[in-house]
């Protein structure tokens, strides 16, 4: 049996690599990928006092650190009985998410994921980066960039700072949106939903120019899992959990995420520090789900911006009103998504509430509080008890990335089933095709393994007596 | 005259500190003409293609590969740069440190309320690196040459320092952008 190990940031500086066994005809018997990333954070939190929490928990992520900030905050809200905010807190909230969600978006699909688009999955390693993208294609990459800066610029407003942010409090907010702040994001709000609109198109376009070639790579058939809101619509910012199978049929829906552990549990797996979740009901074996854009597109009876719910409906036309199983349509989805939190954005910076001045609110003190969110990478669980003196005793949280996991590991093994089994040489481009499967999810690998989703691959074919049969290295 | 070389890491750190050196927004396109990115994560380079005038580390060690990543940062750049807290002292990774690392794992693989583990193994496998038992600044592993506060530092920082270092002029950060948050 030979072995080949994809190591995403190359053996000495891993956090996550893939491995693939093959047998002596070089067919695939087996393809993991493990996560190699292990923080303690729910141990470690124990004894920190309770409102510290929403500033802590986001240095688990400096990527989408709002999502961990308002997880964080939702379940305090609980314990101090905040938790029906009052509207200025709500908005400035929901504001504050949206920016993450286009910033977020923007990078991934800009920054990290552009570059296989635009040059294609072969291209020449030197010039398949953002760098590359900048020369060839300046107007985009500025683009790119500016998107992801009003992003920044937004969550700055309402968090008080970019990266890490104070923003949200127990029960509420710490400050609102004054009309210069508004005024400010108001002005460059028409030029960055035309960028969105271009966005979208352009991943529009290229999903069903290729469709023919992306509709079977790395895909599967899958459950999928979001948050939606009670009439059924997507909402990134707060909802119930609703599953449904690859078919579309409801496993469950309109579940209040209070009770998640009944319908929510992680398998541990001795070869990867994340943990496999899955539906109680269906078991490991079979009640694994994919969350994030897809899954939302897929969950989601409708979105409530106009120019969003036209783009949904010609991606739910691709699939005859069937839920969408291609892992490659994540990137479409994405950017719907983006456009939908430029509306949103919009929305929210044209409702005078942003300026209230009633922020936090208070009730009935409790000992135990779960928030979740729609991160952008998909949905955020955060769980926690809190002691009579204020301490944390008990956190729980899994994180987006987590739930895709076992996708995640079937990308991996799908790709290596037709791409690698069976040939003589790994290449280059063969390698590359593995981690444009990974990329599609959009690991927040920062949470898992850090790197940033563009990552440097290096595969080792090494004979059973291991030793080194093959090397190849990109870059 | 070939172009001085830029190399980034993350170690043990949240991705904050690299997100921060994307805020320097339409100014990347200006370091871009300045500077040739190496081994960095936002690209693919994985192996380093030549000596480096400047590395820029986030994060702190927290397992084997940490260490070596860092040592060999260490051996082919001129100057390091610590970029923010869990470089500099640890930060938010370290507070595992007032806590036995086998109670993390327990924790995380065995007590936690949502976990599955009928086998009740904690990971271990061979392909998974082995952890340190406890998280170390960088400058306790090898030598660094400037150390960037913030949590992250803001990429006006990030920006002054690089330009300054990059122009062959001394570091002078003004006392609003040095921030210990
Ligand atoms: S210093 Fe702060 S922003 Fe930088 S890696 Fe550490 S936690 Fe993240």
């Amino acid at each position: 049996m030979k072995r080949i190990a994809i190591e995403p940031v190359t053996r000495v500086e891993g956090h996550g690599k893939v491995t693939i066994l093959l047998d002596a005809q070089n067919r695939v018997k087996q393809a993991r990928l493990h996560i190699v990333e292990f923080r303690g954070f729910e141990r470690f939190i124990q004894g920190r006092l309770f409102w510290e929490v929403p500033v802590i928990v986001q240095r688990l992520c400096g990527i989408c650190p709002v999502s961990h900030h308002l997880a964080g905050a939702k379940a305090m809200d609980q314990i101090v009985g905040g938790e029906n905010l009052t509207p200025t807190a709500e908005k400035v909230r929901r504001l504050m998410h949206y920016g993450q969600t286009l910033q977020s978006h923007a990078l991934h699909f800009f920054h990290l994921c552009s570059p296989d688009l635009l040059f294609g999955f072969d291209a020449d390693p030197a010039i398949r980066n953002v760098i590359g993208v900048a020369a060839k294609y300046p107007e985009l990459a500025v683009q790119g960039v500016m998107l992801r800066k009003y992003g920044q610029e937004i969550i700055k407003v309402t968090a008080g700072k970019k990266i890490h942010g104070t923003g949200a409090i127990p029960g509420g907010v710490n400050k609102n949106v004054s009309i210069a702040e508004r005024d400010a994001l108001l002005k460059d709000l028409d030029q960055n939903v035309t960028w969105a609109r271009s966005a979208l198109k352009l991943a529009k376009d290229y999903t069903v120019e290729h469709l023919e070639t992306l509709a079977p790579f790395g895909s599967f058939d899958s459950n999928h899992l979001s948050l939606v809101r009670a009439d059924g619509a997507m909402d990134l910012y707060h909802g119930n959990l609703k599953a449904i199978d690859a078919a579309g049929k409801a496993i469950f829906d309109q579940v209040d995420y209070q009770n998640y552990l009944d319908y929510i549990a992680e398998e541990v797996r001795p070869w990867s520090y994340m943990k496999f979740p899955f539906i109680k009901s269906l078991g490991p074996e079979n009640g694994w789900y994919r969350v994030g854009p897809l899954a939302r597109l897929n969950t989601a009876k409708f979105i409530d911006t106009p120019e969003a719910e036209a783009a949904r409906k010609e991606f739910v036309a691709v699939t005859d009103g069937k839920p969408n199983n291609i892992t490659m349509a994540y990137h479409w989805a994405r950017l719907i998504e983006l456009l939908h939190s430029v509306e949103k954005i919009k929305e929210l910076l044209h409702d005078p509430d942003l300026q209230g001045t009633d922020l936090v609110v208070k009730g009935e003190r409790r000992n135990e509080g779960i928030g979740l969110i729609e991160a952008p990478r998909g949905t955020l669980f955060h769980h926690y008890k809190v002691n009579e003196n204020d301490q944390i005793t008990m956190a729980n949280l899994i994180v987006s990335t987590t739930n895709n996991n076992e996708p995640m590991n079937r990308a991996v093994q799908r790709v290596a089933a037709d791409h690698i089994s069976g040939k003589p040489e790994v290449t280059e481009g063969l390698l590359n095709h593995v981690e444009v499967a990974i990329r599609a999810y959009d690991p927040c690998l920062s949470c898992a393994t850090h790197a940033l989703g563009k990552m440097p691959l290096v595969v080792e074919l090494v004979d059973c007596e291991g030793k080194l049969v093959d090397r190849r290295a990109k870059g | 005259m070939a172009k001085p070389k830029v190399a980034t890491t993350s170690l043990a750190g949240c991705f904050g500190c690299h997100m921060s050196i994307l805020d320097i927004d339409e100014r990347i396109l200006k370091l871009v003409e300045l500077v040739d990115f190496d081994k960095s994560p936002i690209n693919d380079i994985k192996k380093f293609t030549g000596r480096c005038a400047v590395g820029l580390i986030e994060g702190g060690c927290a397992n084997e590969e940490n260490v070596e990543v860092l040592r060999e940062f260490r051996k082919h750049c001129d100057v390091l740069i610590a970029v923010g807290e869990c470089a500099i002292m640890g930060d938010i990774p370290a507070m595992r440190n007032m806590v036995p690392l086998k109670e993390c794992l327990d924790e995380a693989y065995l007590n936690g309320p949502s976990v599955y583990n009928p086998s009740g193994q904690v990971p271990n496998d061979p392909e998974i690196p082995l952890l340190l038992n406890k998280v170390y600044p960088i400058n306790e592993v090898v030598k660094i040459d400037y150390f960037l506060p913030g949590c992250p530092p803001s990429a006006d920082t990030i920006w002054q320092a690089l330009t300054a270092l990059l122009g062959g002029k001394p570091v002078e950060l003004p006392y609003e952008l040095i921030k210990y948050d």
